[in-house]
């Protein structure tokens, strides 16, 4: 019997282009990318240059700060390029496939004979450390600090987002390897969706199974956290997404690195929103090709909340399960503001859709107006189910006030968890962007 | 559509940088945008947006004043024939009524929105919308008689020193509209209360008395209660500032704000408990002044009671922002109203007061009730260290 959690606060987004569950086919991609950009604060150590024959399995860069942390190759072939931005910031690294993907042979090591060291020493040497993120801040766990729990939630109540039973299908004896595992590390719970859900997760042994009902953000895994065991100024968690818990699983049960990643390409301008096998990193162009309108379409790595914009043949975001494409809205409306609106989505009800019950519409990047002050109150609380005050919060970063930035929470929170309050926000305040100028000053002045 | 369009992008340069009329660079953008919904896109955050801005909030408020709005402007032409002692067809009170009405709105709007477009233009900000239903509100709780000169005073000084001095909308600590009629209210009482400022210009007939509900329930409770009983006052026949006397029309404006969720029904429904509870506890322990005798209803639907707590105690910037706040800060507004109310004769009209002062404790709620989140959180962390 697993506990229950009920949130009430948040917001389901009612976008068009679900995806079925159902697999499409698409070619393997010949390039495949890592993108140093994908992970809060990292600074890249290049281990390759251009030119060079990289192996599957070969480590690409390390981090600069914590060396023994390895971004390996997924696939074999030559580094194609180092593509860089401003101040010479790598962007990513680019590989040319050559041959087919297949596992690379490590060695398994069983978890429950091996010490917490082994466990970590062979996730680093395995570059399946990288999918370990540390809250708070949202960064690469740091493999030498004492790590209070992991969690990891194996649903996903964002726009269009994975369902993870179905992407999980098949591996579950690799997603209880990857939690036996985990467990070494520390205490790991998981958040689950309840009944219905795969038994891989509601059944998870050495685990504790916390069950979430509510809209989104419900199944974000900060969230959980909150309501769980909320984060303490100091205190150090661990979280880490279902099919990287396979991966790791597959590690240590048979052995393999597989960089084998499911992602489902959904969204209003997809024409048949559907399941595709890929591999981290890889190059999206073969999924996407004759399956999205390219022109005046936005393609985004992840969500609609917080994904990345990417380009039609950009690369799938190192932790992303999905692909969203929705269209620029970059038109002027006649009179937009007073207008019935009732093609617009609003969780205020000032446009009256909220008669027309359960419609999913084709939302567009348009802003909806344009930035202002802070004016109405309570419309973020609706959507953070967490004992939080978004808007002090926010106010807190701005002023740079780094003492009341921990007195109201600011380590219980990244960018996902808050994502909807920018969502909702009437003054269109860039919520994700203060909060993570807050995370960036904190790790900068507390560490 | 579309030329107005191709227009607005031909003169577009000239209002850009190192254009000709740069410096009406946000002037321009304002009525574009007021236009035309900007083709603005999401970058770096979320990719989509709620439908919803300010600009529509605002709106929302603008058609939530109509109903009382409407009213009022008849309304002023009524008491105005009244007082003549003729009766008038619905039209003739209703043109009367304009002819007070629209000139003071056009005075607030274009006092307030010159210096908020003043203002934009100096901080090469973009016009905040906030003032185009403080605009409304001005005109709406002033009495009849008041002179446009003061419109243009009151309305520069609250934008002025209420709003843009705090940092403009959203910064500021009052309710710009309310320190509008303050500043009246204190600069030149004889304009603002009393019994002969509700009426328009004209000899009044012999015998007839102008004192509003409240000032006539000061004196004598029977005969207010008599003259205004509850249907009229509900419904609004009786003199007032010119929006605040119609219960009903502003009790549909506020139902239509609660239903698009612009006003806080926590802070409302607090308003009108407060109050209610306050007058009906000096009924039953009050001293026997003919005020504190007023029955508790009577005084809801009274004075600008129902103005102040449907379109004023729920602005959300000088209100509480915490949600349990707004129901400390409406219980506490309708509480001081009717203390004012009652125990200080010089204001028979306690709302502004209470709003105001209300407005000034806001911050301090707020700030006990996130105190108690961060003592919690402090605990929490004692607790497991």
């Amino acid at each position: 019997m697993s506990d229950v959690i009920k949130l009430r606060k948040g917001l389901d987004i009612r976008l068009k282009g679900k995806a079925e569950t159902v697999y499409g086919q698409a070619p393997a991609a010949e390039l495949y990318a890592i993108k140093p950009t994908d992970f809060n604060g990292l600074k890249p150590k290049m281990m390759v240059k251009e030119g060079e024959h990289v192996d599957a399995g070969g480590v690409l860069f390390v981090d600069k700060n914590k060396p023994e942390v390895k971004f390996l190759s997924a696939v074999s072939g030559t580094v194609e390029a180092v593509r860089r931005g401003e101040r010479r910031a790598i962007l990513e690294v680019v590989v040319r496939a050559e041959g087919e993907v297949k596992p690379v042979e490590v060695g398994k090591l069983n978890p429950s004979q091996a010490t917490r060291e082994q466990v970590i020493e062979k996730l680093l040497e395995t570059g399946a450390w990288t999918y370990l993120l540390q809250r708070p801040y949202n960064v690469i766990a740091d493999p030498k600090l004492y790590h209070k729990a992991v969690f990891i939630s194996t649903f996903d109540t964002a726009p269009l987002a994975p369902d993870y039973d179905h992407v999980v299908r098949g591996n579950e004896e690799a997603f209880q390897a990857g939690v036996d595992a985990l467990a070494k590390l520390a205490p790991v719970f998981i958040g689950t969706r309840g009944q219905g859900s795969s038994k891989a997760f509601t059944g998870a042994k050495n685990a504790k199974v916390v069950e979430f009902q509510g809209p989104h953000p419900a199944g974000c895994v900060g969230v959980q956290i909150n309501h769980v065991q909320p984060i303490n100024a100091g205190e150090v968690v661990l979280t880490v997404q279902p099919q990287e818990v396979v991966a790791i699983g597959k590690i240590f049960s048979e052995g393999k690195l597989d960089f084998s990643r499911v992602v489902v390409v959904t969204g209003p301008e997809v024409k048949k929103p559907a399941y595709y096998r890929t591999v981290v990193g890889a190059q999206v162009s073969s999924i996407v090709e004759n399956n999205v309108n390219p022109e005046g379409t936005r393609l985004v790595s992840g969500n609609v909340l917080t994904g990345k914009t990417i380009a039609m043949d950009g690369f799938l975001g190192y932790h992303d399960s999905q692909l969203t494409a929705l269209k620029e809205g970059n038109e002027s409306e006649f009179m937009g503001w007073i207008a019935p609106g009732l093609n617009k989505f609003s969780a205020s009800r000032t446009f009256f859709t909220w008669l027309q019950g359960k419609k999913e519409y084709r939302l567009d990047t348009n802003m909806h107006g344009q930035p202002r002050a802070i004016v109405v109150s309570g419309e973020m609380e609706k959507v953070l189910p967490m004992d939080i005050y978004p808007e002090h919060l926010l106010k807190a970063v701005m002023a740079k006030d780094i003492d009341k930035m921990i007195e109201l929470g600011i380590f219980e929170v990244v960018e996902e968890d808050m994502a909807l309050c920018e969502f909702v926000s009437t003054s269109k305040l860039p919520v994700q962007r203060i909060l993570r100028n807050g995370l960036n000053l904190m790790m900068e002045e507390v560490g | 559509m579309k030329s107005l369009r191709k227009y607005l992008d031909s003169v577009k340069p000239n209002f850009e940088k190192g254009g000709k009329y740069e410096k009406f660079s946000q002037t321009f953008e304002a009525f574009e945008s007021f236009l035309y919904a900007p083709g603005t896109t999401n970058q770096g955050g979320v990719h989509v947006r709620d439908g919803v801005d300010l600009k529509r909030v605002i709106s929302m408020v603008i058609l939530a004043l109509i109903p009382a709005a409407i009213f009022g402007i008849w309304n002023t032409g009524y008491q105005h024939y009244q007082m003549l002692g003729l009766e008038q067809s619905f039209w003739c009170n209703f043109w009367y009524g304009l002819t007070i009405f629209v000139p003071m709105m056009i005075v607030s709007y274009v006092v307030g929105l010159g210096i908020e477009f003043a203002t934009a233009e100096i901080r090469h900000e973009q016009v905040n919308e906030g003032f185009l239903a403080t605009g409304l509100l001005i005109p709406l709780v002033m009495p009849a008689d008041v002179p446009l000169w003061m419109v243009a005073v009151a309305t520069a000084f609250s934008v002025i020193f209420a709003k843009e001095v705090f940092g403009g909308t959203g910064m500021n600590i009052w309710n710009p509209a309310l320190v509008a009629r303050a500043f009246l209210f204190f600069a030149y009482p004889s304009k603002m209360s009393g019994d002969a400022v509700w009426y328009g210009e004209g000899e009044a007939v012999d015998g007839f008395t102008g004192a509003t509900a409240l000032s006539l329930a000061n004196s004598n409770m029977e005969l207010a209660t008599s003259k205004y009983d509850f249907w009229n006052a509900f419904i609004g026949y009786m003199p007032g500032s010119i929006g605040e006397t119609s219960a009903l029309c502003i009790l549909i404006g506020g139902v239509f704000l609660l239903l698009t969720g612009v006003a806080s029904w926590k802070t409302m429904l607090s308003v009108f408990v407060g109050g209610g509870l306050t007058a009906f506890l000096f009924n039953q322990f009050g001293p026997a002044t003919g005020i504190a005798q007023l029955p508790w209803y009577m005084h809801l639907v009274y004075g600008g009671f129902c103005f102040g707590a449907v379109f004023m105690a729920t602005d959300p910037v000088t209100s509480c922002r915490t949600e349990a706040g707004k129901y400390i800060f409406g219980l506490l507004v309708g509480f001081v109203a009717i203390l004012v109310r009652v125990l200080n004769p010089g204001y028979p009209e306690g709302m502004m007061l209470a709003i105001l002062f209300m407005n000034t404790l806001a911050p301090t709620i707020d700030y006990f009730i996130v105190d108690r989140n961060i003592s919690k959180r402090r605990k929490r962390a004692l607790k497991t260290a």
